[in-house]
């Protein structure tokens, strides 16, 4: 039977953290005139263009470093991860893999994308996360 | 400063900011995000805020980017122009859903996760570059 977990409900939290990730993409496109899509900036180091390394490098160092100065300036976040090391990495293949081919993530289709009021992104965004909540709800009923 | 350190610098701030939004928002916590994707669990709503205040902010500041020749760096406005709907955008966003659904990480917090040293963040990411790296080697 469906239920809603109340006492895990952060709708605060949630709503603030997205408009920082709001914020860093309109940041991104109004200063830099670039999208902030995650896998597309990754794999962008991976397959380096000319002109289009540095910023890229930039922006993975930046987030990368958001949770060191999180841990100074703020304390721990909560971090937990309930799978084990083979779905990790067939997650992480398949991450990898679909987001190159669907050019885009939850940052480039869900957040600029949406934002953008593209109906490819929005298509996307709709597979994604059907696919997501499929997979996840029948996850531990299959294995 | 010359432009293209300018350049890397604002997108190092917009690095931070975002990975900052991640961490605060639950997105950085696998945990979460499959207590939002898993409905056969009592679920938790909260991602749908996250998707909802970045939305929020990214509608006006798309609008006006749209309206933009170059952005205000001086630099080309490098909004994508493709509008295909094609397999390879299904497929593509179909593999990623799953994958996102069995590891409860997508890109960004994999790269929060990867460079906090948890553990579980730099097995996802490892596997997370293989797999970009196999989709390269295949579209050469």
């Amino acid at each position: 039977m469906f239920t809603v977990n109340w006492e895990a409900f952060t709708p605060y939290p949630a709503l603030f953290g997205g408009l920082l990730i709001g914020l860093s993409a309109v940041m991104l496109i109004l200063l830099t005139g670039r999208v902030a899509g995650i896998s597309g900036i990754v794999g962008g180091l991976l397959k380096p263009q000319h002109g289009e390394f540095l910023w890229r490098l930039s922006f993975v160092l930046g987030m990368a470093a958001a949770p060191w100065l999180y841990q100074a300036v703020v304390g721990s976040f909560e971090f937990e991860s309930p799978r084990g090391t083979v779905a990790l990495v067939v997650a992480g293949l398949l991450v990898g893999y679909g987001t190159r081919l669907g050019s885009g993530c939850t940052s480039g289709h869900g957040v600029c994308g949406l934002s953008r009021l593209s109906l490819r992104s929005l298509i996307a965004t709709g597979v994604f996360m059907v696919t997501g909540f499929v997979v996840a709800s029948m996850l531990m009923h299959v294995i | 400063m010359k432009n293209n350190m300018r350049f890397a610098v604002a997108s190092g701030l917009a690095g931070l900011v975002f990975g900052w939004g991640l961490i605060i928002s639950g997105m950085a916590n696998p945990a979460k995000v499959i207590g939002f994707l898993d409905l056969s669990m009592p679920w938790d709503p909260s991602l749908m805020f996250v998707m909802g205040g970045a939305i929020a902010l990214g509608l006006p500041g798309f609008f006006l980017a749209k309206r933009l020749k170059n952005s205000l760096m001086g630099l080309p406005m490098n909004l994508p122009t493709n509008t295909h709907v094609d397999k390879k955008l299904l497929l593509g966003a179909a593999l990623f859903g799953a994958g996102w659904g069995i590891g409860g990480f997508c890109p960004g917090p994999a790269v929060v996760a990867a460079a906090s040293l948890a553990t579980d963040g730099l097995i996802f990411i490892a596997a997370m570059l293989a797999g970009m790296f196999v989709f390269s080697v295949r579209n050469r």
